[in-house]
């Protein structure tokens, strides 16, 4: 229930904007892998093209390869709708669907493409899912209530549920404390340090020290100015780039010097 | 606490400069709300004194010569028959083009279709209604004759069909086009407005794009959707000149395909210039029906918005 993501000379485009340029990285399965730089330096534009999220942008295109356990992402004929089915995403702000009770929220992904699932089965995956995402205690019995009512942490939480109620092979998460109290944070920190025993996970975070906490490993990314591509600077184990990175800009970044 | 210090307060007096508009603002919305209110309320009040006539009257000087009731409820039906076919064929329909445009079509195109779309708001009725009476009608005159050897036993499709084709279901769908922008143009714009986050929300989880429609476009717009709907029917339930215009009307029938039917809007307009006593308070009488059934319209969608407040996601 686990891939691992081989991203080869990767280049992001929007319309004749190079983004990000040339990105080589390796997530390893059952990992964590953070991805840290400033504002704007193609962190979360990077992130999205793992899962062809990115193509919600008109205009949004790559050069390069993502493989998938040796399967590239952006081969002809590899439908976008599969990638995504596979590869889940949570995002920075929470967004459970506001008409949906806590119930068919996490089975939102389960019933597409018309499935079937019987009561019982859907039941135990419910329980299962919000386990996993450590708030069934918390909403075991307000099932049937909207999600739009819990709170921010909870609804980041339900969202998490609801990414790995469709046993996903990746789960990449998007900046995904950055609208939340340090206590839901750190719910969420715990949780996706659970998370790693099944899945494969990738995590762009504004937090250093929340890169240091969760990680294995950790991608610095940087911008050398507004309007230039943004460029994977280093990657490696997370207590390498924290504690004895090889680029005097990663230093200058983890330090506090600068972003 | 309770001692009066003179002003010494420098909170108290300070800032009164922002105030002044303040003030001039809210009492000017304050006073269109209001106005709102005196214009229904003295619509209402018109209608209610010159209706009243009506109610007082011997039931065999009516029109008809067995009560009101007995002569508006043909055309209360009437009416409700066909706005409800205006609303079943342009509430799909408005859906439909309104998702294209907000969703499917390349948006240069989808810009170009919508403004499309708002000028047939524009047209003024009576060229509806010409055009209903002159083109539309003979057309579809064909199809009634074919629906009646063939569809007959369905009661509302029951011949003989009319050979000017000027029935209750040709009135109904030159409403419908009449309606269709309106629905089209408000459902558009809410279906824009879906916050990306929900439809980012769908597709991550690996929805196709209709999916994604049914999971997070649709829900938000649902109320948006009954209140285009609604808005609509208020717009076929009013509609005066087209009905008159393409209508021959009579007395009710089941059948949508014979002459026969009439609408209250209709009924006022071709009876009215020529009244007067006690047939023109009849016919006030019935405006003020068909004010009664507008406003429970609204209400009863009104309702059907509410009861799904929780789930709306505006909490």
């Amino acid at each position: 229930m686990s891939k691992r993501i081989d991203v080869k000379d990767l280049n992001v485009y929007y319309s004749k904007f190079l983004a990000v340029e040339d990105v080589n990285v390796t997530i390893e399965a059952r990992s964590v892998t953070a991805f840290i730089g400033p504002s704007g330096c193609g962190k979360s534009t990077f992130l999205r093209t793992l899962n062809r999220m990115h193509e919600v942008i008109p205009g949004a295109r790559v050069e390069g390869e993502v493989l998938l356990d040796g399967d590239d992402l952006y081969d002809d004929g590899v439908d976008p709708v599969h990638v995504r089915s596979q590869i889940g995403m949570v995002f920075q702000r929470p967004n459970p669907f506001p008409t949906m009770s806590i119930r068919d929220n996490v089975l939102a992904g389960v019933k597409l493409n018309s499935k079937r699932i019987s009561k019982s089965d859907a039941d135990a995956l419910v329980e299962k899912s919000l386990r996993g995402a450590n708030l069934w205690n918390e909403v075991k019995d307000r099932l049937a209530r909207p999600g739009s009512g819990l709170s921010g942490g909870q609804q980041q939480r339900l969202c998490i549920a609801r990414a790995i109620a469709v046993s996903p092979e990746v789960i990449l998460m998007d900046e995904p404390c950055s609208a939340l109290d340090p206590i839901s944070t750190l719910a969420i920190e715990d949780l996706i340090n659970e998370l790693k025993n099944d899945y494969t996970v990738a995590i762009v975070t504004h937090n250093m020290q929340q890169a240091a906490r969760v990680s294995d490993k950790t991608a610095f990314f940087n911008i050398a100015a507004t309007g230039k591509p943004g460029k994977l600077i280093e990657f490696g184990p997370t207590t390498d780039i924290f504690n004895n990175p090889k680029e005097k800009s990663t230093e200058d970044y983890v330090s506090g010097r600068f972003g | 606490m309770s001692t009066k210090t003179v002003s010494t307060n420098a909170l108290r007096n300070a800032g009164s400069s922002g105030q002044s508009g303040d003030k001039i603002f809210s009492t000017a919305s304050l006073l269109a709300g209001c106005l709102i209110l005196a214009v229904l309320f003295s619509v209402a009040i018109f209608l209610l004194g010159q209706a009243l006539p009506t109610f007082a009257a011997d039931p065999a000087d009516i029109s008809g010569g067995n009560g009101f009731f007995s002569y508006i409820w043909p055309i209360v039906i009437g009416t409700v028959i066909a706005a409800t076919i205006a609303l079943i064929l342009a509430t799909p329909v408005g859906i439909g083009v309104a998702l294209f445009i907000s969703h499917y079509a390349p948006r240069r195109l989808a810009q170009g279709f919508g403004y499309l779309i708002d000028l047939l708001a524009a047209i003024p009725s009576v060229v509806y209604g010409a055009w209903g009476y002159a083109v539309l009608a003979p057309q579809l005159a064909l199809a009634y004759n074919w629906l009646a050897t063939n569809l007959g036993w369905i009661p509302i499709f029951e011949g003989p069909a009319s050979n000017t084709g000027r029935t209750m279901l040709t009135a109904g769908i030159v409403l419908a086009v009449m309606v269709l922008p309106i629905i089209t143009s408000l459902s558009r714009e809410i279906f824009l407005q879906t916050p990306k986050l929900h439809e980012e929300a769908s597709l991550a989880l690996g929805a196709t794009r209709w999916e994604m429609i049914k999971m997070s476009v649709l829900p938000f717009a649902r109320p948006g959707i009954i209140s285009a709907a609604m808005l609509g029917l208020g717009r076929a339930l009013g509609e005066t000149m087209a009905v008159a215009l393409v209508l021959s009307g009579g007395a009710l029938t089941a059948s949508l395909i014979q002459t026969g039917n009439q609408t209250i809007a209709a009924e006022i307009a071709l009876n009215f210039p020529e009244a007067f006593g006690l047939r023109l308070s009849e016919l006030i009488a019935a405006g003020l029906v068909l004010f009664v059934i507008t406003l429970a319209v609204n209400v009863i969608a009104r309702w059907i918005i509410s009861r799904h407040k929780e789930f709306s996601g505006a909490n």
